[in-house]
Formats: structure tokens, sequence, C-alpha cells
């Protein structure tokens, strides 16, 4: 059995408002940041998981975020993943 | 890091970084017969802080009147108790939770909820409602803004969760809380009047848990640092992080389980974490406690005795169990997903006694810890005469009226309250933006009446006087609403008591306190005190927040503070209940012009107080009046115009002849209140006004236009639009965060 | 009839809106806790207001998870009424037994307070006793009720009528104003606004009764139309 550590992001989709992202921009804007553009607030997760080979661990991630850390809906996922180095 | 030993502990006067005097350290050792080690030094450092002993401030609470028929629990344990008939009882108390909040308003805020929301229901109350008193600087002030709105939305974030409505509270803007905002939570919970349930840990043998949140090293020092200057230098780790979700599953639980018959005592973690609760219920019960700390659930590994012992880690809870019914306990916490561990026995040595890794680590008499807690009597400087100033007019009447309404004190706090969650329950029959609140008690016909009030500025120009206004305010509201005053609690914010005029200002508001609660019959039953309420040196206004509970029989008799629209536009007339003034002394006007408070608190009579409440209930009992709303802040400009916005209807006003204008539309002048009647209904008005030698005077009347005039003897005063004073009064909160925004890119 | 309310660790509007039920409709209400495996002896099942598990990670996420959702989808598919409010509303989407999602609200801040509510279709068991196109007056109290749904799915939900209800003002930024949407098989109704807290007049309004008393007649006529043809 091998451990992986798995850092996953979500955050909401392009067509989807996000109004965090965009009081952010504001703010940014006020306080002089007048490059800042398309700001987007997710979600940062990070966790680990155990499985035979990293293929299986991935498998197992992505069912996750489909089923769980995610909502397709409203939402978009990305994640990476690593063996632990004991 | 290895703890200092005893030895170091005196030589290196570290007991000062742990909250101790030279002199309380003398106390510890002679108390002892021996040095302590760093876990009981500890111990005693937050136990005799101020927070947590009250040293200051005990010997002026003792003049609180604290007892009466309708009291069934009164101070000293987790909430206050009131009878409120047939059978049913409200327990209430109201806490501060100002430092924390000022360091992070958001979970400072949401702590402070959770935690009066725990002393609420270990009395065996169903809790029912929240209520916030808050104080912020001035909204021209970024941080400011940034406090007040995460403040706001740390209350809701908790509230709103545990799904208890907050129904009401109120908030007040000076520059006196620019660098020290004041956030008091006041919860309110139903139980059987035979079903109080107390923090006493007694029955030797019984079994005492920890159930609830694991135990980490958040909030370590927290009770000390709630008691020391500028809590921005301290370091953030001390800030505790509340988790309603599972604030609100150990209700259920501890309600499920105190229900079941199996508590023998309980009490919540709040300040000081471990060390209080397990000390206090040794206390109430006169006995002791042996805890075994490697029982503790933990969140971090390598957590010490001390840490654990100091930890405020939040939603967590003590109990005592009777010996052999523990298994109810198990199946409730366990349904529920909460953890629960046996961690040690009641004994009847009167000692609390640590044991860790096979070893006694403390051992220490509990009557030391608690009370025998150093009592200090501090010097109080000689009184102050209130000063002598001539309040200029120099601000024309129609002005003054906007800038009262649009003053965020007494400005629309629509922006604030939305926030909260004000009906969940479904119980809710007045909420906020009424006079008082009023909560149904479920199945009967009967509502808990609740208020909050205090004002700051009265207290800081006559402290006494001040103390006597804070309590009849809050009082007057629930009187208003038509509901009878049963009792009330308080949170204390003072500045450093180790200022012999901060002193004086404390026990002079406490006399006024006491008497104002004699006369109107609302003896102190809960309450706490939050002193050292400064920054830089300087103090805040002395600000006694009351919150008051009454009860209404009926919930038809209630009085809104405003008729309803269809009344309104079909003619009401307005009169005045009380006494007719016209001095500026101590009023918003005055602050307005002067920029800083000005002259003597207003007016108060206490016995005429008592009159007008007793007469406002009998109002209600007769349904005489379509409305009724108190004067206070802005006097009765701002109540008879928050009456026209709410209803929708302009009016007539006409001022007495002989009465200076502006100091009779604005005078905060006590013990008064607007209604509106029917014109049919001025008899009945003027019988029971005079039955209960009331003054009453006619003020005007409210007509369906959008159209109000102000006049003296037929002379025009204030002619202007409704649409200008609800302008005025609606939009001064948004517009002063929005205005902030704006400010900031310039 | 028999109606149920699950609870679910966290929910907080559970007893409200079995006693709406019990004093709008007389019946019998019982408060399942959310690991019940059956709930086929109930005719009509409620998911309540709250905050189920915190809302930790999205507002209903895990309790979709919970036992008793899954009988609550063998319930709908059964033809049995579901009604979801304000966290079951979210409940319900995150279960993909309504279309859409509800997301934080445009101005970022909880809101609670009364709206005004149009009824877009009063021919479904949940509205019937509304009229169309008539203005109620009913509570809001939610921090993530924005609704989202894509453009098609939006058009859909219109064209078969499944919007029971739209803000007339909205107050959080919902596409196309929707309040309030039913299922494919109109049986199963999600909306944000608390109909339990508009049941008597010191309420503020009493216009959440019809909802409760819709979905009784509709069940006793049809219980009374099982009962003749047996």
């Amino acid at each position: 059995m091998k451990t992986f550590d798995v850092e996953v992001r979500v955050w909401l989709k392009p067509s989807v408002f996000d109004p965090q992202g965009h009081a952010v921009e504001q703010a940014l804007h006020t306080l002089g940041f007048d490059g800042a553009q398309n700001v987007r607030i997710g979600k940062y997760m990070h966790l680990t998981v155990t499985g035979e080979t990293e293929a299986e661990a991935r498998k197992s991630v992505e069912q996750m975020c489909e089923r769980v850390l995610s909502n397709p809906v409203m939402e978009t996922y990305a994640y990476e993943l690593k063996e632990t180095v004991v | 890091m290895r703890e200092p030993t005893p030895e170091q502990i005196r030589d290196e006067r570290v007991y000062r970084s742990l909250g101790l005097t030279d002199a309380e350290y003398e106390l510890v050792v002679e108390k002892l017969g021996r040095l302590p080690n760093y876990v009981e030094a500890g111990i005693f450092g937050v136990l005799w802080s101020e927070h947590c002993s009250y040293k200051s401030s005990k010997v002026h609470l003792r003049r609180f009147p604290t007892s009466g028929p309708q009291v069934l629990q009164g101070p000293g344990e987790n909430a206050g108790v009131v009878d409120i008939g047939d059978g049913m009882a409200v327990a209430f108390k109201m806490e501060s939770h100002n430092h924390p909040s000022a360091v992070e308003p958001y979970q400072g805020a949401a702590t402070g909820v959770g935690g009066i929301l725990r002393d609420i229901f270990t009395m065996g109350a169903r809790p029912v409602a929240f209520l916030d008193s808050l104080r912020f600087g001035p909204l021209d002030d970024g941080r400011t803004r940034y406090l007040f709105s995460e403040v706001v939305a740390g209350i809701g974030g908790y509230g709103n969760c545990v799904g208890i409505p907050t129904v009401g509270g109120e908030v007040q803007f000076s520059p006196t809380y620019r660098g020290n905002p004041l956030v008091n939570a006041m919860c309110v919970g139903i139980l059987p009047a035979d079903g109080i349930v107390r923090g006493t840990a007694t029955g030797v043998g019984n079994p005492v848990f920890v159930v609830g949140a694991r135990t980490g090293r958040d909030g370590i020092h927290g009770a000390t640092f709630a008691s020391a200057e500028d809590p921005e230098e301290k370091e953030r780790s001390a800030v505790q992080v509340g988790d309603p979700f599972l604030g609100k599953l150990l209700m259920e639980a501890c309600l499920e389980l105190i229900a079941s018959g199996a508590v023998v005592g309980i009490q919540d973690m709040g300040a000081a974490g471990l060390t209080s609760s397990s000390a206090e219920m040794a206390s109430r019960a006169g006995g002791g406690l042996e805890m075994i700390l490697d029982r503790v659930p933990v969140r971090e590994e390598g957590m010490t005795p001390y840490e654990m012992m100091l930890s405020e880690s939040q939603e967590r809870m003590l109990v005592v169990l009777e010996r052999g019914r523990e298994h109810v306990a198990f199946a409730i916490f366990q349904r529920y997903g909460l953890e629960v561990a046996d961690i040690g026995r009641v004994t009847d040595d009167g000692r609390l006694r640590l044991i860790w890794h096979g070893e006694v680590v403390a051992d220490m008499p509990v009557a030391a810890l608690v009370d025998e807690a150093p009592v200090y009597e501090r010097p109080i400087a000689l009184p102050s005469e209130p000063e002598r100033v001539d309040i200029p007019a120099s601000l024309p009447a129609r002005e003054a009226w906007l800038a009262v309404l649009s003053h965020p004190s007494v400005a629309d706090k629509r922006f604030v309250y939305r926030q909260y969650d004000t009906m969940v329950r479904a119980q809710t029959v007045m909420g906020p933006g009424s006079d008082a609140a009023l909560v149904k008690v479920p199945g009967m016909d009967k509502a808990i009446a609740m208020a909050t009030d205090g004002n700051s500025r009265y207290v800081a120009l006559n402290p006494r006087r001040g103390g006597q206004i804070a309590v009849a305010e809050a009082v007057r509201n629930l009187a208003t609403a038509g509901a009878k005053p049963l009792a009330i609690t308080n949170c204390l914010n003072f500045g450093n008591p180790e200022k012999p005029e901060i002193m004086r200002q404390l026990s002079d508001a406490i006399d006024g306190m006491a008497e104002a609660c004699k006369a109107l019959d609302t003896p102190v039953v809960s309450g706490n005190v939050s002193l050292y309420n400064e920054s830089r040196g300087v103090d805040i206004q002395p600000t006694p927040v009351v919150g008051a509970i009454g009860v209404i029989d009926g919930i038809a008799k209630r009085l809104q503070s405003a008729p309803t629209r269809e009344r309104a536009a079909a003619g009401l007339d307005l009169w005045l209940l009380g006494r007719e003034d016209d001095s500026l002394e101590g009023t918003l006007y005055g602050e307005l012009v002067c920029g800083r408070p000005v002259g003597d608190a207003p007016y108060i009579d206490l016995a005429e107080e008592r009159r007008l409440h007793d007469l406002l209930q009998a109002i209600a009992g007769t349904r005489a009046a379509a409305a009724a709303h108190d004067v206070t802040e802005g006097g009765v400009a701002a109540a008879v115009a928050e009456m026209m916005i709410q209803c929708g209807a302009g009016g007539e006003i006409d001022i007495p002849a002989g009465m200076s204008q502006l100091g009779w539309l604005f005078s905060e002048a006590q013990g008064r209140a607007v209604v509106a009647v029917l014109p049919e209904g001025a008899e009945d008005l003027a019988r029971l006004a005079a039955a209960f030698a009331v003054p009453l005077r006619k003020l005007g009347r409210l007509v369906a236009s959008e159209k109000v005039a102000v006049r003296q003897a037929g002379d025009m005063v204030v002619e202007i639009p409704l649409a200008a004073l609800r302008d005025a009064y609606e939009h001064a909160i948004p517009m002063a965060l929005r205005a902030g925004t704006a400010g900031a890119s310039a | 009839m028999k109606w149920a309310v699950v609870v679910f660790p966290g929910s907080n509007c559970d007893e409200d809106a079995a006693q709406a039920v019990r004093e709008t409709t007389g019946d019998v209400v019982d408060l399942v806790w959310h690991d019940a495996t059956d709930l086929s002896e109930y005719d009509a099942i409620i998911l309540p207001g709250g905050f189920s598990y915190g809302d930790y990670l999205r507002s209903g996420a895990i309790a979709r998870f919970s036992p008793a959702v899954e009988a609550v989808r063998r319930e709908a598919g059964a033809g049995k009424l579901v009604l979801g409010i304000c966290n079951g509303f979210q409940v319900l989407t995150e279960s993909h037994l309504l279309p859409g999602a509800l997301l934080r609200n445009n101005h970022l801040q909880f809101r609670c307070e009364m709206v005004e509510l149009v009824v877009d279709n009063n021919t479904s068991p949940f509205t019937r006793a509304y009229q169309l196109g008539e203005r109620i007056q009913i509570p809001i109290a939610h921090g993530e009720g924005r609704f989202h749904a894509d453009p098609e799915t939006v058009e859909d939900l219109r064209k078969r009528g499944r919007i029971a209800f739209r803000y007339a003002h909205s107050p959080n930024g919902s596409v196309a104003d929707i309040a309030g949407i039913l299922g494919e098989g109109g049986n199963v109704l999600g909306l944000m606004p608390h109909p339990e807290r508009a049941i008597v007049d010191w309420m503020g309004s009493v216009d959440g009764r019809r909802l409760f008393q819709s979905m009784h007649q509709y069940v006793e006529e049809g219980l009374a139309d099982a009962r003749a043809n047996a």
C-alpha cells in the first residue's frame, strides 16, 4: 500500500458569476492594482489517500472530486497527487 | 520547551507573565503552604484574573438588588432564572467579548455568541433568542467599518447556524470606541420553573466527563488577555475559532441528556476552559475534583497539563453524571457523533487534583482558587461635578432633525439585522426594529419580552444618573411593548480599574443602576464585568449595558412601535406620555453641535419612570393605543419620525407655547413615550394617564400624507417631506459603508 | 395522511415545519432522523431548513449521502410529495432530484426578511390553492440562495411550467428570479423561502398556509380516489 499526498482545488465554472471574486477584484482596483483581472475564488483541500498504485489512487481521487468535493453543476476541479516519501 | 521550576517561577518572577502580581503570588504561596509549580501558578493566574474573579468590582456588585418573588436563580450560576408564570421560567444572561472581537472580529463575535448560548442551555433551558449590544467608533474609519461588518457577520454566522433567532439588541457609534469596540451578547432560554440544572459537582465518586470538541492549544490565556490593555499587541494565537455546527449538536445532546435526569451538574468550558469549569463546579458543591488529564481528548500531539488546563477551545462542556448512569450519556452523545471522555471523579477533600502520566501535577485547595480569590477595594476618586455649558442653538431644527436621524446610533439598523435569522423557531412575534422583541412561549398565549440598552454618553456625564437611565431605558422598552418587566442582566464595560476616576464611574454607575432596579422592581439576576476597556491609555466612556426581560400574557395585547399603514392612514392622534422638557443637556443634539458629550445627563425621576411603565402596561391591556414608542436618543423628534417612517404616514406636530423649539424637539428627558391613538380613544387615554398620575399632552396627529409639519402657536417651525426624513434614516448606514469604499480609492 | 420531516445533524427548521403542518392541516407529522432507510409509510416528506452537517463543504452536499435521502429518492420516484425548504432545496439540487444549484447570494451576505413572491404555477400539488400570478408574502433566510442553471435548463423549466415561485424583487441574484422549482414529475418542490414562517397573523403573513393545505388536499383526494377504486 502506498500513501499519496493530494492537493485538490475547486472553483466556480467560468460561466458562473463569482461574487466573492468580483468583490476582491473591485478591492484590488481600489487599492491601485488596476492590472488585476478575472479574480476567481475557490477552495483548496489537502488530504492523503492510500492505494496499491498511483493509477488506483488517481481514480479514487477523481471519484471523490466528482461525487463529493465539487458540484459539477457549478464547479470544476483540478488536483495534484504525489507519493509521500517516508 | 521546559517549564520553569517552582524556584524559577519565584526567582525570575515568571508569575507576572501568568497574570499574578507580587502580592498575589505571595498569597498563593501562603494558601498552598509551598511554592506553586507552573501548572498551579497558571491556574491561580487565570482564576484570580479580573475576568474570572471580579476582584475589582466584587465589593461594588454586592449593592445590586438580586432577589424578588420572581427570581428563581440569582447571580452566581451560569445564568439567572425568573418565573414567568404558568409553570414556566426564563434563563438569561449577557456577556462581553470585547477584547477577542477587537483582535479577530468575526471569530470574536461568533465565539461570544457560542459561549453565552452554552451558559443558557447548561441551566436546562431551551435557548430561544439572542440579542447583541454593539459599540463601535465612527464609520468614517476603515478599521471600524471592517470591525463592524465582521462582528455582524460573525454573530449571524454562529446564531443563524445554531438555529436560534437574533431578535434584538442595539448598535451605537461614538469616537470613544474607536480603539476598543464592545460586543455584548445575550441569550434567553425557556425552561420549566422546576427544571433548573446547576453547575455543581456533588456526590462523591460521581464521574466527570468532558464532552464536545477536542482540546487544542487555542485561546490559551484568553481570560488574562481579556483583562489586559491593547490586545492587538498580544499574540493572535489567543483567538479561538467557533464551530456552530458542533455547538448545535452539543446543545441538542446536552438538552437531551439533562432531560434524561442523569446529570448532576453541567458547566460550559468558557474563559480559562477546564480550569474555571472544574474549580467553579467544585466550589459550588463545597467539594473537590480529581481529573486524569491523560484522558482529555486532544487535537494536537504533545499537549502539556498546563496547556490542557488553560485551553479555551470552544464547544466543550464539563459534565458530572450520576454514577451508574454513564451509559445514558454515551448513547446520546454517540447518536450526535460527539466525543465524550470520562476524565475523573468528584471527591470530598475540597481539593482540585490533576494527574498526568501517573503523577500528581497540581493539587490545590478549591476554596483558595475561587472563594478566597483576592478582592480589592481600589481607590475611588472624588466625584466630579457635571460641567455647566451653554449648548449653542447653532443647528436649526430641520438640519438637526436630519442630522439626528442620520446619526448611525439612531439610523435604521436594517443593514445589521437582515443579516441575522430573526425568525427561525417560528416564534418571533416582534423582532428587531421594535422597542422590545417578543418571542412566544410555544403552545401558550404568552410571550417573553426582551430588550437591551445602555447610553454611555449619559454615564460619562453623570455616572449615577447615567446608571439609572441605562436600566430605565432597557426596562421601558419592555413596558412600551405592553409587557411586565421582571428582571435584568448586565455587562459593565468600563476602563482601567487601577485609575481612581474609573472606579468612581463604576461605583456610581452601580449605585444608579441599583436604585433603578429597586424602583422598577427588576432585580439583577446575572451579569458580567469587562474592565480595562482602553486603548493607548485612553479609557472608553463608561458603558453599562442592560438586558431586560419581561412577560406579556396574551400576545394580542402587544403594542407595536408604529401603527400599521392602514391604521395610520385612517388618522391617529399622537400623544406624549410623561414630562414636557426642553433641556438639551446630555443630548445627541448637544454632542452634534459641540463635538463631545456636554452638560449633565438628561432628567430622570425613578418614581415617574415607574408610573409610566405601569401606565403603558395598562394601555396595552385596554387596547386604547395603536402603537407606542419610547423617547430616547434624538428626543421626541426622533421618536415621532421613526413612527412616521415605519407606518408611512406624515403628520402634524405642535410644540407647546413657551417651550424652546430645539429643546422640546431634541430633549432626551427620560420617562417618556409617544403613543398613537384613535381620536375616539382620547377619553380612555386621559382617564388612564390621570389614574397613574402621568402627564399627558397631545403632540399632533398622523395623516395619510407625504408631508410633515411642526408648528408652534400656529407658526411653521419645520416643514419637510416624509421622504427626506426616511432617506436620512434609512440610507445613513449603507451610505457610510459605501462612502468608505469609495474614499479608499481616492 | 402522514408526513415526515427529515432531521439531519444541523437542521434547524425541522420543528417549525412540523408545527406548520400540524397547524394548517391537523395531520400526523413524524420527525425522522437522517439514518432512516425506509420512508414508504409517509405520503409527504419535508427536507427542512438549516445547516446540514454545518454546510461546510457546500450547502446540502453531505446530507445528500445520508440513508434518508436515498429513501426520499425512492419515494419521489414512486410519486410521493417531497418538499425541500431552503437547505432542503439545496439538498435536492445536490441530489439531482432537482436541476441547477444554489450559490452564494450575489451581495455575499446572509439575508433574512419578508419578500414578495409571484405564483408562476398554480396547478402543481403544492400550489393549487394559489391564484396564477398572485403575489404572496413569505420570509427568506439564507446566505446561499442564488439559483443557477444553464440557459437551456432555465428555458426548459420555464416552458414546462416548472418554475413554481419567482421573486418580485430578487434578494439574491437568482437566474430568472427563481425562488422555487418543481421536479420533472411535478411531485418534488424546492424553494428557498420559508412557508412555515408565514402561518399565523402574528408572523406578519399567513400566505404559507396554502402551500401545506394544497399538499394535504392533493394527497387526501388521491387517497379518496384509491379508496373508491378499491
